[in-house]
């Protein structure tokens, strides 16, 4: 398991169209990805719950990646929250 | 032949194939299955075919607006093709074995109240969106085609009654005539009846049959009968009605140009009624001097989501322009009552026509009135434009509304964008206590429009959409009669003009009673504008007038 931590600098934090180029992102890999925030956790891959989590600008979030992938798909993860959010 | 009476509400003859709206249930069945796997493929067919739509549906709208305006459908296509989405469905039809629509139902409110309680209002916003996806896999799921008319050649139009948001989506040119099974004379689909020209009949109950589709029938809207499969005789009187009212039509074309002026030499404004740009043509060929009601609703009621400052700015610079420098006065929005919108998400009401409505809606969201108003303003550069509040009941709405008018206008001044400071503010009088109170709101605005439509139902405690109250829904009641003449005397005294932009100004019957009132404008269906002309150009008022306020002093009722 390989995890980072990452803290939102989209001004809208992750709304509609971030939530969903993420879970195309989260859905590229084999590994399962989960983000979580103050204790709640959700698959990458679904849009309604990450939308739901109400990840806001200035949240911390913590992002786990577990899989056969997740050596490759870790750092290339962190560089999409890096470049999107 | 087959002979069904109804109520004719709009005049002309057509003729032509009977052809049955198709449209999404309301109400869906809702039911446990024992193939569940059936009903999963049926979800996931739906939703195949949802998601392909919604794709389309964002390319046709990034060619014309480019990406920002794609972004609602792609939304609408990630939230479809969402895996949580995906998964509360399976778990309705496989553990609860509900029917496809059903789950489909269950997964929508369960995600719309999952959004609508965040605490983030561009969240909350996202319920509308969620409850939209559904709405359209829902139909794809009951097999019917939104708002369309499957056919190849023009027809007559049957349905049960016809929703605001529905008749927007239709293909006008496609459309001979209405008939409906209940409806009145003052429902949505006679309105645009009269808009269009055509036919309508309504109240004709279950009398059409579903094997009547398809079939010959003449629809007479001047006396609201309908003939299926008319035998030779019937038609040839038919054809000749028509002729004649086509050549009445051609010696209304004569009076094209001329002046709404009395014998006795008093004038009177005839302007139109419209719904969206496109009838602006309309208007135009009528002869009508300008548009005294401009619904801006159609903005609304055609958009998944808040229609943008840009689109609204768009619309009515459209108008105005075409319009060429004549009067053009747009009603703020609408909403509310008979006229709903999923993504307002309005709270839903026991008595709706007395609930959230029009101008309520604007003051209680004024980010939302304002994005209007600064598109009303912009585009107050580029023709001859009022602005019209819809719903009034007491003085600190208009002042309040007001207000919001001139904030907008120092914002427009601050950021240098042009505007009119010419736009003249009026108020619709619909409400019995905005006719009470006009003398006092005549203080506070350039004009009045009575909506009669409204302003009957509230009068006499009759709903307009009920066409079984029948004669107790009296527009000529004495009582709307003499809230007019108060509402025009108040304006007079005031020094500002009175119109009437409801169904009742195009009423001939009526009409030398108006000028006896001393309204100023009618404002009425493009379609009536010459026969109205010719109604005025016909009155002596040095005859009428005295004896009309005569009766309408005494408690004589007029019909």
């Amino acid at each position: 398991m390989r995890s980072f931590t990452y803290t939102i600098q989209e001004a809208i934090g992750i709304h509609a169209r971030p939530a969903g180029l993420l879970v195309k992102e989260a859905k590229s890999y084999q590994s399962t990805v989960t983000i979580t925030k103050e204790g709640r956790s959700v698959n990458a891959v679904k849009l309604m719950a990450l939308m739901g989590l109400g990840v806001k600008c200035g949240d911390t979030v913590t992002v786990t990646v577990e899989g056969p992938d997740e050596d490759t798909a870790a750092p290339a993860l962190e560089a999409f929250f890096k470049a999107t959010l | 032949m087959i002979t069904i009476q109804g109520k004719g509400v709009s005049n002309g003859v057509g003729m032509g194939p009977l052809y049955f709206y198709q449209r999404a249930k309301a109400t869906i069945t809702r039911c446990t299955v024992d193939d569940t796997e059936a009903e999963w493929s049926r979800f996931k067919a739906a939703q195949t075919a949802a998601v392909e739509q919604l794709g389309e549906l964002a390319e046709k709208a990034r060619a014309r607006a480019g990406d920002e305006a794609a972004l609602l459908f792609e939304t609408h296509q990630l939230m479809a093709e969402d895996l949580d989405y995906e998964e509360t469905v399976e778990a309705f039809i496989r553990q609860d074995r509900l029917n496809a629509e059903a789950a489909v139902a269950d997964t929508s409110t369960q995600f719309a109240e999952m959004f609508a309680a965040m605490d983030d209002t561009y969240m909350q916003a996202r319920a509308a969106d969620v409850k939209d996806v559904s709405r359209r896999i829902l139909g794809i799921l009951t097999g019917t085609a939104e708002g369309g008319i499957a056919s190849e050649v023009p027809v007559l139009l049957a349905a049960d009654d016809l929703a605001p948001s529905e008749t927007v989506q239709l293909d006008k040119a496609k459309i001979l005539g209405f008939i409906t099974a209940g409806g009145s004379g003052s429902s949505h689909t006679a309105i645009l009846a009269r808009t269009m020209g055509i036919p309508a009949i309504v109240g004709v109950g279950d009398a059409l049959k579903p094997e009547h589709e398809g079939r010959f029938v003449i629809a007479d809207g001047g006396t609201g009968a309908v003939y299926i499969d008319p035998d030779d005789e019937t038609r040839a009187r038919m054809e000749q009605k028509r002729e004649e009212q086509l050549r009445l039509q051609r010696l209304l074309e004569t009076l094209k140009g001329q002046e709404n002026v009395t014998k006795d030499g008093k004038s009177i404004r005839i302007y139109c009624n419209i719904g969206s740009p496109e009838d602006v043509p309309a208007v135009l060929t009528n002869d009508g001097g300008g548009i005294g009601l401009f619904r801006s609703e159609f903005l609304y009621l055609n958009s998944t989501n808040y229609p943008t400052e840009d689109e609204q700015f768009e619309a009515y610079k459209k108008v105005l322009e075409a319009m060429g420098g004549r009067e053009v006065i747009i009603r703020t929005c609408d909403i509310g009552a008979d006229k709903q919108i999923g993504y307002f998400a309005l709270p839903k009401e026991d008595n709706p026509a007395m609930g959230m409505r029009a101008l309520r809606i604007s003051l209680t969201r004024p980010e939302f009135f304002r994005t209007q108003l600064r598109a009303l303003y912009r585009a107050s550069a580029f023709g001859h434009l009022g602005i019209m509040f819809p719903m009034v009941t007491s003085v600190w709405e208009v002042r309040e509304a007001k207000k919001m008018c001139e904030s907008v206008k120092a914002e427009l001044k601050k950021e240098g964008i042009p505007y009119s400071d010419g736009v003249q503010i009026g108020i619709m009088i619909e409400t019995p206590a905005a006719a009470v109170m006009s003398d006092r709101l005549a203080c506070e605005v350039d004009f009045f429009s009575c909506g009669t439509n409204d302003l009957t139902q509230y009068t006499l405690a009759c709903d307009r959409q009920n066409n079984d109250l029948g004669r107790f829904y009296d527009p000529h009641h004495p009582a709307v009669l003499r809230l007019l003449k108060m509402v025009a005397d108040n304006a007079h005294k005031a020094g500002i003009w009175m119109g009437i932009c409801g169904e009742l100004g195009a009423d001939l019957e009526l009409t030398e009673t108006f000028l006896a009132i001393g309204v100023d404008e009618l404002s009425v269906a493009p379609g009536s504008v010459l026969p109205l002309r010719n109604a005025v150009r016909m009155t002596d008022t040095r005859e009428s007038a005295a004896r009309i306020l005569a009766e309408l002093a005494a408690d004589h009722h007029r019909i």
